[in-house]
């Protein structure tokens, strides 16, 4: 049976359309006609640039199943999208300086971020268990490789292999997963699902359990707890650059499949929502916990990570109730925003700061006395602590704000009490930074890298100006993303 | 022309109300922007251009009132809109508001024609022809309040014209604010300026409380929802209308300088003598009497009040003149002769005359106005003949570049223009201000026919039938006044001239003179109005007022009331002769016959003495005593430093060592010690071994997996 493709599937993913054909020819370009390596990173930069505006080109149109209901365009998907053709950009300008330094700026890199940020995409759109394991890999394999990227050095090498490893692992249970779960509804479609379990023909017990397996696979890439205890490693291996845009994207990818899945499918299986609860709590407090005992900035920002997959994950909890799922994922998506903003400036700063790639400069006392040298880093830092810590004005602080409303609406009072408390908890380790820096007198050698401190600076500007003058106007843009199947 | 257009056609100028109030506020802004640049003649121009509009104005109004009786309310715009409260800013348009009109632009603008003339020469005696323009800025903005005041349709806009032409009030007092009346520099004009508002605030106060009264039992302040409503807040509360009566009284008490808050008024005479004429003779000072008048329905259902305010005017009727009998300024004894009149006034409107308070208010701002004016042109007259401007070809020498020309002279008592002993004899070098002010000085006595003695005679007789006491108190008042204006006749205008001043006067310029036959003339005939058998007035006032009972005109009241002012006329001749004789300053003849009462009344009943020792002095023992006692020794040094500020440092001391170092952060430390211990087990369990990691995603999918079969179960 042949299966014709139709303009309107093109339309449908006309950036990952785009992006996959451009990635494939700068592939082919980088081999044989690019000399130097900086034009495939401008190229691939352009490309993002394209898919950016091809997204928002996107919004505002009527939601569309294509490919035979695989993949769908609606709001929530056009938003996310975006975020992620945006987040490649940086990742891209993060990126291309510290390869460049430290000797390992290779094309296939542009690529291969290329790739993964397609198989992101994807995960905004799915429509089809199939398509989210698809997607799954298709973001994940890229990222592993650029774990692995400062090759020959071991701790990159270690990284790399760690996170492939515990991947296949974590894919191994998705796997079986969607396997429970077309078990119980004898579909892979989610619109033919939805349909299944309203009629009642699903069997819960499978589908609960299923979901739980999924859950786990999506957990890994989003890093609860327990499925978490890659990260730290990983993110420490990892050339910065990758671990800055993996601790951004992929969360936000995890997240994207996450939300479609149980905000839209799952209600039903509303059994879950205390294991929901546990893995926000548990990753929050460890989360929390754990990074005061950091002395590397890069491992601090694992830690970090953790913990605010945790508070995502707090209104997440909610989703079985019908009428706090739009709420729930409006919080989440506005939380991500200011999450990625201060992910990507935090992580640029630690690029600013590491002298030779996984040595130097890395530890908490080689910030102490930026404020001195370079106030405006200082400045950015310290704006990027806060928003982590969620102290307002930045845009953390709304964020966590939406966040806790929700998780208060639905009642978990608990839940939201945990989240405060491990906010405090927090602001120990992110205020040490920032004590470090205006405090204590030190000689912080930083590099003159004018696009990863234009990014950085940037960054520091949104986190505070959107925070200060847009947060609801972004929470009311974050609303209208909502998730639907046609 | 008008009038046939209005009883014709039925078209009314009630909509042109309002501009009696902008166009002199379009005054104020052009001479205070443009004044100094347009010098005296624009500023005049425009000055009186504003008032005389404001009167042809308030003439539109009268007109058609004619044809249309029941009047109008006019809005003018939105002024507090709070939840349901709306007060919009609107002019009452009826017989009594547009009287008033008439009275203070009609006379308003006669006395800004003579302030042009005036002016001229008192900004140059007192060495600051720069401040020609302000005069008129301040003289306009009174027009335009006092506009305010009389139309207002609520307490509360009659309250925004009552405190501006305090305002204005202030200002001109106080416009030689760095001198005194001779010119000395002195703050004594400043504060007589601040005394009269102190005083006034009194009043005001009273006036504040009676209108949060009225707010919170009739729920309103305009006008026309107060009074229909009275006899029911009446049977509910009675004693809520006595308290408003009251209350209004003493705000009446304080602006028409009623015992006992009329010590501002003689003070107030440091301001320029236009200023004494316009707001502290004629129209000002009658806003108490227009403020009864308008509450007539209030005072009405409270007939103590009633009373109270009838004895309050009798008393100051009589006080007042009895103080005017045995001053030397000629502006003080007009002004205690104001309060006195002042007093007659409230008396009548007290108890229940109000056409014939009203009444007295209009012949009385004609007379008065006259008198105050005629004085002005007496100072004038003597200062020309003291030291004539260069202009007019005096030596100049009196005002260079020091200014006050009273430094210049080697007398140890400077010359004072309004000494009425440096007077007499003027009859003959001034005879214009001289007659006119005789016509004046007779209407004040109430010799018939002209003005005063009409409206003095209606009040009289209303008082015989209403209250005898008030009667008998105002027939001595009248008998005084006769006397005290016959003595200042006598010492100003006849015998010989005492000065080099008074033997070389010179008649003031024709636009003031001419302002003084205007008025004479009016003082002479303005009491036809209301005269018996006419009663125009009282018909006109009707309309506002409801019916308004007349009484038959009665010869024995009037006879004995010209008779009274005859003999006293008579005996002040008998006294005051003496002073013919003067050739310089010498006793009092009077001082003669009264001896020891004479210098109580010189010094008006020790009465500024008295507040001075118990308000003043009172005030400020209790000042001091809350300052320094209070304030300082008890409440800073003792409260804030010793309890609150030491108990606090106390307080702080004890939580920050014992319970903060001791306790809290004994937790704290303990938590955070044990967060710390946590961490590093986690950081033990951070191993770096993938499969302890894969054994970590095991045992969490297990745990789910079980969870979920319990769950399930």
């Amino acid at each position: 049976m042949t299966v014709p493709v139709t303009w309107q599937d093109v339309a449908a993913l006309l950036p990952e359309f785009f992006l996959v054909v451009w990635a494939s020819a700068l592939l082919l370009l980088d081999v044989f006609w690019i000399r130097e390596k900086r034009t495939t990173a401008w190229l691939s930069a352009l490309g993002f640039v394209v898919a950016l505006v091809l997204a928002v080109g996107q919004m505002g149109r009527a939601p569309l199943l294509a490919f035979r209901g695989m993949v769908i365009a609606d709001a929530f998907s056009v938003f996310l999208v975006a975020l992620f053709a945006l987040s490649g950009l940086v990742g891209i300008l993060l990126a291309q300086d510290y390869l460049a330094r430290n000797g390992i700026e290779r094309g296939e890199f542009y690529v291969l971020l290329m790739f993964s940020v397609v198989g992101m995409m994807l995960m905004a759109r799915v429509a089809d268990l199939v398509m989210i394991f698809l997607a799954l890999e298709l973001f994940s394999l890229p990222l592993y490789v650029m774990t692995g990227f400062a090759r020959p050095r071991a701790d990159s090498e270690e990284a790399a292999l760690k996170y492939f490893l515990l991947g296949a692992f974590a894919s191994g249970f998705m796997a079986f997963g969607i396997a429970l779960v077309y078990g119980a509804t004898s579909t892979t479609s989610l619109p033919h699902m939805v349909d299944v379990i309203q009629a009642g023909e699903a069997d819960l017990a499978l589908l609960t359990a299923g979901a739980a397996l999924v859950l786990t696979g999506l957990g890994f890439k989003i890093a609860t707890v327990p499925f978490h205890m890659w990260t730290p490693d990983v993110y420490h291996g990892a050339p910065s650059p990758v671990s800055g845009f993996m601790a951004a994207t992929a969360k936000m990818a995890g997240f994207a499949a996450l939300l479609r899945l149980f905000v839209l499918v799952f209600p039903v299986v509303a059994d879950l929502t205390p294991v929901l609860w546990a893995l926000a709590a548990l990753s929050m407090v460890l989360g929390n916990v754990a990074a005061i005992a950091q002395r590397n900035i890069k491992r601090l920002l694992a830690y970090s990570s953790i913990a605010h997959a945790g508070y995502m994950l707090s209104a997440a909890v909610a989703f079985a109730d019908p009428h706090l799922g739009p709420q729930a994922v409006a919080a989440i998506l506005f939380y991500l925003v200011a999450y990625v903003l201060a992910t990507f400036g935090a992580w640029g700063v630690v690029i600013l700061l590491e002298r030779r790639i996984g040595q130097e400069g890395l530890l908490l006392e080689d910030y102490a006395g930026l404020s001195r040298q370079y106030p405006g880093l200082a400045a950015a830092m310290a704006v990027f602590m806060l928003s982590f810590i969620g102290v307002p004005p930045t845009l953390g602080f709304f964020g966590k704000f939406y966040l806790f409303r929700v998780v208060l609406d639905a009642g978990f009072v608990g839940l939201a009490l945990i989240g405060v408390l491990t906010s405090l908890v927090s602001a120990y380790y992110y205020l040490r930074v920032v004590m470090l820096m205006y405090m204590k007198p030190g000689e912080p050698i930083v590099r003159r890298e004018p696009r990863v401190q234009a990014t950085v600076l940037a960054a520091a500007a949104l986190t505070l100006f959107l925070g200060l003058t847009a947060a609801s106007s972004l929470y009311a843009w974050a609303t209208e993303a909502i998730l639907r199947f046609g | 022309m008008f009038l046939e257009t209005v009883a014709h056609e039925g078209a009314t100028f009630f909509h042109l109300a309002p501009l009696a109030v902008f166009v002199p506020l379009l005054g104020v802004l052009l001479n205070a922007f443009f004044g100094r640049r347009w010098g005296e003649r624009g500023v005049a121009i425009v000055a009186v251009g504003a008032s005389g509009f404001a009167f042809v104005i308030a003439v539109l109004q009268a007109l058609s009132l004619m044809a249309h009786p029941e009047g109008a309310v006019v809005p003018i715009a939105e002024w507090i809109t709070i939840g349901d409260l709306r007060v919009a800013w609107a002019q009452k348009i009826d017989t009594l508001s547009v009287t008033m009109m008439l009275v203070v632009s009609g006379v308003g603008t006669l006395i800004h024609i003579y302030a042009v003339s005036y002016m001229h020469y008192d900004v140059r005696y007192k060495g600051d022809p720069g401040r020609y323009a302000r005069f008129f800025v301040y003289f306009n903005l009174f027009i335009a309040m006092m506009m305010i005041l009389v139309t207002g349709d609520s307490y509360l806009t009659l309250f925004v014209g009552w405190e501006g032409v305090g305002l204005c009030s202030f200002l001109l007092i106080g416009f030689w604010y760095e001198m005194d009346i001779l010119g000395r520099p002195s703050t004594a004009n400043a504060r007589a300026a601040m005394k009269a508002f102190v005083v006034n605030r009194v009043g005001d106060a009273g006036f504040l409380l009676a209108m949060f009264l009225t707010f919170w039992f009739f729920g309103s302040l305009q006008f026309d929802e107060v009074f229909p409503r009275v006899h029911e807040v009446a049977a509910e509360h009675p004693w809520v209308l006595l308290a408003i009566s009251l209350l209004l009284l003493l705000g009446v008490t304080g602006k028409s300088a009623q015992i006992p808050l009329f010590v501002w008024l003689p003070d107030a005479m440091a301001g320029p003598t236009p200023v004494s004429a316009l707001i502290h003779a004629a129209t000002m000072v009658t806003a108490g009497v227009y403020l009864i008048t308008r509450s007539h329905e209030i005072y009405a259902a409270a007939p103590m009040a009633q009373e109270i305010a009838a004895m309050v005017g009798g008393l100051t009727a009589l006080v007042a003149a009895s103080m005017a009998v045995s001053q030397y300024d000629i502006k003080k004894v007009l002004a205690y002769s104001t309060i006195s009149q002042l007093g007659f006034m409230v008396a009548a409107v007290g108890m229940g005359a109000f056409v014939a308070g009203m009444f007295h208010l209009v012949t009385h701002a004609f007379f008065k106005a006259l008198l105050f004016l005629g004085s002005g042109s007496v100072i004038i007259a003597l200062e020309r003949a003291h030291h004539p401007l260069p202009e007019e070809g005096g030596h100049g020498h009196e005002h260079d570049e020091h200014g006050h020309h009273a430094e210049h002279h080697d007398e140890h008592e400077p010359f004072n223009p309004q000494d009425m002993r440096v007077m007499g004899g003027l009859l003959k070098r001034i005879p214009v201000t001289a007659w006119t002010y005789i016509i004046a000085a007779l209407a004040l006595a109430g010799i018939p026919p002209l003005a005063g003695f009409w409206s003095k005679d209606e009040i009289l007789l209303e008082a015989k039938h209403l209250q005898p006491v008030v009667y008998a108190l105002l027939s001595a008042a009248a008998f005084l006044t006769a006397f005290y204006i016959t003595r200042q006749v006598l010492m100003v205008f006849f015998g010989k001239p005492r000065s080099e001043a008074a033997a070389h006067a010179v008649e003031s310029p024709r636009l003031m003179t001419g302002v003084l036959v205007t008025l004479a003339v009016l003082s002479a005939v303005g009491g036809f109005m209301n005269a018996p058998g006419v009663h125009a007035f009282g018909h006109w006032l009707e309309h506002t007022l409801g019916h308004v009972p007349v009484l038959e005109f009665d010869p024995v009241v009037a006879g004995v009331s010209t008779l009274i002012g005859l003999v006293a006329i008579f005996l002040a001749w008998r006294v005051y002769r003496a002073t013919f004789a003067w050739t310089e300053w010498s006793q009092d003849p009077l001082r003669r016959y009264l001896r020891g009462l004479y210098d109580v009344l010189a010094h008006a009943w020790y009465w500024d003495e008295l507040y001075q020792v118990v308000f003043v002095r009172g005030y400020r023992a209790l000042a001091g005593f809350l300052a320094f006692a209070v304030d300082w020794t008890f409440w800073h040094d003792w409260f804030h430093d010793v309890l609150i500020a030491g108990g606090y440092r106390r307080l702080s001391r004890f939580l920050s060592q014992p319970v903060d170092l001791g306790i809290i952060d004994g937790i704290a430390n303990g938590l955070g010690n044990s967060v710390r211990g946590l961490a590093l087990v986690m950081r033990r369990l951070q191993s770096g071994y993938v499969r302890n990691y894969a054994l970590a995603v095991m045992l969490g999918v297990v745990s789910m997996l079980v969870y979920v079969a319990w769950a399930l179960r």
